[in-house]
């Protein structure tokens, strides 16, 4: 991405940060919001973020991986175990690092 | 719940250098957009050169939540100005809601919640700027091979986490992790786009009698019952 691109690009995410975090305190009067439409929005963000991790961490170059000897998936798997028993995002970001580093910089998997 | 943010903001610092982007758009970036889980769902589309219309567009779906605390913020700030309560909203991030949300359960404006609110998103702004301004300083000393950036996916995996409340988001997710993988291969990232709107069909369906989809589309979203 070239520099004008991706200045343009951080504005955008910039505008769209106000745009979310303001949307129902923007217009002059108060939006009714459809239940349906509630409902939709709870999945929407857990399905954007799943949608975003998993191909990260199980494929490499747009092939699923075939073996138990990658970083990413063992460092994945250690943090999300972390995070059902602790429910810390500190503690969750410390453990995997802790199992990813080794094997990537030790072991090169 | 400042070693979380923190933690959070610095590894959101390191990923915006380590994919690639330069010390000064990584600034604006924290500046600018102050938002964790757009930031790194963004980042990896922007170094794989994804459009423009797509990095927004994920950008936003992962923020829909702040559109359901905003209807929120609506009846405890209504009565501020147009221009104060839209700058509050671009300020207030999720800790900030959490911990109004529990101090005032009760949903209507009283006195002392301005000034509560406002202390918490200074604390929460610093906090944040400071971390995440260390791991832009911090990620120019670390090598590229180390992989750091994959931090920024174990903080999403957390938040992730943090989403999953009963059967129907878990099947809502598990719809999301196929989709996302099986459309892979299709152009502009766009298998994000179709694991959303797969997820959010699953989660609805899970809902089963009850969650509107027997009635009428129209008296659904009316709300009418």
């Amino acid at each position: 991405m070239d520099p004008q691109d991706a200045l343009l690009t951080i504005l955008g995410l910039g505008a769209i940060t106000l745009l979310s975090r303001a949307f129902f305190l923007l217009p002059r009067h108060e939006l009714p919001m459809p239940p349906l439409v509630r409902r939709a929005l709870k999945y929407a963000p857990l399905a954007a973020l799943v949608a975003i991790i998993v191909p990260e961490v199980v494929l490499t170059r747009g092939a699923l991986i075939g073996t138990w000897a990658d970083a990413r998936l063992l460092g994945a798997v250690a943090a999300a175990g972390w995070f059902a028993w602790q429910r810390g995002i500190l503690g969750t970001i410390a453990v995997g690092m802790l199992v990813f580093l080794p094997l990537r910089i030790g072991l090169g998997w | 719940m400042m070693p979380g943010m923190s933690a959070w903001g610095l590894v959101t610092g390191v990923a915006m250098v380590k994919s690639g982007l330069g010390i000064g758009p990584a600034l604006l970036m924290t500046l600018v957009v102050y938002a964790g889980s757009a930031q790194l769902a963004a980042l990896p589309l922007m170094a794989a050169g994804a459009p423009m219309w797509v990095i927004w567009l994920t950008a936003f779906v992962v923020n829909l939540r702040f559109v359901i605390y905003s209807a929120q913020w609506r009846i405890y700030l209504g009565h501020l100005p147009r221009l104060r309560r839209t700058l509050i909203g671009y300020v207030a991030g999720d800790v900030n809601y959490a911990l109004f949300m529990k101090h005032w359960p009760e949903q209507r404006a009283e006195p002392g919640q301005l000034s509560f609110l406002a202390g918490g998103i200074a604390v929460m702004w610093v906090g944040w700027q400071v971390a995440s301004v260390t791991g832009i300083l911090l990620a120019h000393q670390i090598p590229m091979e180390w992989g750091l950036g994959f931090a920024g996916t174990l903080a999403l995996i957390g938040l992730t986490g943090s989403l999953l409340a009963d059967r129907a988001t878990w099947v809502s997710a598990g719809v999301a992790a196929t989709a996302a993988v099986a459309a892979y291969s299709l152009p502009y990232k766009l298998h994000i786009v179709v694991a959303v709107a797969a997820a959010v069909a699953a989660g609805l369906l899970m809902e089963g009698p009850g969650s509107g989809l027997h009635r009428p589309l129209r008296g659904a979203l009316a709300g009418r019952r």
